[in-house]
């Protein structure tokens, strides 16, 4: 267990290592002039070489890089070319409208997915295996932005039920905030739910089939009880890791979900910073992205010892 | 298996090829019995004609702009109704089919021509240089795919070509992880064991033996993740990412449509509807393909 705990953190760290070389080359391989972009178009050479020295340009690639990493490391992403403002300080402002977005989403896919794939496993090739598979798969093929501008089109144009665009924090007005967050989880919820439903429904049917539930069974167990107290249980874990690796999905949705229904979030940052080359923000907000997905899938991994007890002995 | 001489394996590869028709056979009669792979089957076939033949099934320019037709409702001359420049919306969904079949395809290809080559090596050769490579792999997966492709379109700058390369070298990692698992479990078959025995080298054995048993594998991700791809490149060209006007491509269409949706929200159904019906249709297909190529019954 421990030896496992231990390998385990290794690679993580390994990986973020590596992601943080990915990232300051990648910010580095943008086309132009980083000083140039710092100082502003109007700056002559002098302002120029200013700021190459108040930066650090002029330095070797390697050394720069150090010191980027060491003031990373320390929880200094430099700050926004355009607000001024740091980078950690930008994202904590942020990154709660994202969060409850995220929460929602996931308890909306939750709620749809776990009950239809252990029904669809449970009554497998029936009329109800087959619907629910069917909708499964309308929600992997469906354009999570045209889902969102249909919704917008029914609800907020036609029906006038609810406002199609716009952020109020939950502590301001809960009712106004969950009123203009209805849309974008549904929309963030569906293709998360399409995913979760397969992955229930197939790690239900290899349980189904395992030997102690046969025993269950036999020794004249209702079919409720080896639901509940056999099936489920085991039948979950693999939705647990899958639950982990779909944090990028939830991300990429964010990004798209939060541009339609001009949620003032994490996601749609991260497009103002691309289109207004804000690259400070880039660096920043794709590394802590990235850093947060591996920390969640080693969690993921830890969580799975947990869940399940022969891991922790064959590993 | 070791006393066949060497000579035979001719006839192996005659028997084998005529086990292939056969259980082709029966692959086709299982096919049959799921209409719903079928049907998404002719309507990406569909899909790919509506590309080739784009030039005559839509009559109107989808470039040419009319400004006393702006945003009509469907009619008889138009079917799916104006843009906001007078633009045939039919015309436009029609060639929009080309770049998202191009993109999909395009993005795929790419990432298999990168991925499974390295997947190959790694899971062939094992030790340090697969582990390099996994964790540079497990590196490139902690990037949400759409946060990597914008990241690499912005270094590339915005164009269909580019967002395809991005789209691409986004879904890589996954096809060097499927590929070197698949190696890894293929390896440990007799026959790889015993083509080394009969003294084949590593390039055939990899080209010989692995490859055309990991084949069919790769063929079945590869039809799931087109989808996944053409809705990427739609999301890309939605969010300007990807292809610039005023070349016709169901994302940006989607983009300009979100501005009408109370005057005309015809210009937002089509394009839509195309893209979920593409890849509804292929992951229908490739559904079925799995069935057809991996029988275990799920």
């Amino acid at each position: 267990m421990a030896e496992f705990l231990v390998r385990r953190v290794a690679i993580s760290i390994v990986t973020l290592f590596v992601i943080t070389i990915v990232v300051f080359t990648g910010v580095r391989m943008i086309p132009g002039d980083p000083a140039r972009v710092m100082a502003g178009t109007d700056a002559d050479e002098a302002g120029l070489a200013e700021v190459r020295e108040k930066y650090g340009l002029n330095d070797p690639i390697p050394v720069q890089y150090a010191r980027w990493l060491a003031l990373a490391v320390r929880g200094d992403l430099g700050e926004s070319i355009r607000t001024r403002e740091s980078v950690l300080l930008t994202v904590r402002r942020k990154l709660p409208i994202t969060f409850q977005l995220a929460c929602f989403a996931i308890l909306i896919a939750i709620a749809i997915a776990i009950p239809v794939g252990v029904l669809s496993a449970f009554r497998r090739n029936t009329v109800w295996d087959y619907v629910a598979n069917a909708l499964s798969l309308c929600g992997l093929s469906v354009p999570s932005f045209w889902l969102g501008i249909m919704l917008i089109l029914f609800f907020s144009v036609r029906l006038g039920w609810l406002p199609a665009s716009g952020f109020v924090p939950f502590f301001e007005d809960p009712v106004a905030n969950l009123q203009r967050m209805a849309m974008p989880a549904i929309v963030l919820g569906t293709a998360l739910a399409a995913v979760l439903m397969r992955q229930t429904r197939n790690s239900m049917i290899e349980v189904l089939s395992a030997d102690y539930i046969r025993t269950a069974y036999s020794k004249g167990l209702a079919a409720r009880a080896v639901i509940f107290r056999h099936a489920i249980r085991n039948g979950l874990i693999p939705v647990v890791t899958i639950l982990g690796l779909q944090m990028g999905a939830l991300i990429s949705g964010a990004v798209v979900t939060e541009q339609i229904f001009v949620v003032p979030g994490f996601g749609r940052l991260i497009v103002e910073a691309v289109f207004t080359r804000d690259y400070p923000l880039v660096q920043g907000v794709v590394l802590l992205t990235a850093s947060a997905y591996v920390l969640i899938n080693l969690l993921v991994d830890i969580s799975y010892t947990v869940l399940d007890p022969r891991i922790r002995v064959t590993r | 298996m070791s006393t066949r001489p060497a000579a035979t394996a001719e006839a192996w590869v005659l028997t084998d090829a005529a086990a292939g028709t056969a259980s082709g056979r029966r692959a086709w009669r299982r096919l049959l019995r799921r209409p719903p792979a079928v049907v998404g089957a002719v309507v990406v076939l569909l899909f790919a004609v509506m590309a080739l033949a784009a030039p005559w099934l839509a009559r109107t320019d989808p470039l040419r702009t009319d400004w006393s037709k702006i945003r009509k409702p469907p009619s008889w001359t138009h079917p799916f109704g104006t843009d906001d420049l007078g633009r045939d919306v039919f015309s436009r969904v029609v060639w929009g089919s080309r770049v998202s079949m191009q993109a999909g395809v395009c993005a795929v290809l790419l990432a298999i021509a990168v991925g499974v080559p390295i997947g190959l090596i790694a899971g062939y050769y094992r030790g340090a240089l697969d582990q390099l490579v996994m964790r540079f792999t497990d590196a490139w997966l902690s990037f949400p795919f759409l946060i990597l492709a914008i990241g690499l379109v912005t270094i590339l700058g915005p164009s269909l070509t580019n967002a395809t390369v991005a789209i691409g070298l986004g879904a890589t990692p996954s096809y060097i992880r499927l590929t070197r698992a698949l190696v890894l479990a293929t390896q440990a078959q007799e026959y790889v064991q015993s083509a080394r025995a009969m003294g084949a080298g590593d390039t055939r054995v990899m080209l010989r033996h692995i490859v055309p048993n990991i084949f069919s594998a790769l063929l079945v991700q590869a039809t799931v993740s087109i989808p996944g791809a053409i809705i990427a490149e739609a999301i890309l060209s939605f969010l300007g990412l990807g292809v610039q006007p005023p070349t016709p491509s169901w994302g940006t269409m989607l983009n300009t449509a979100q501005q009408f949706l109370e005057s005309a929200p015809w210009m937002a159904w089509w394009p839509g509807l195309a893209i979920f019906s593409l890849a509804l249709s292929f992951n229908l297909a490739g559904d079925g393909l799995r069935d057809l190529l991996d029988p275990r019954d799920y």
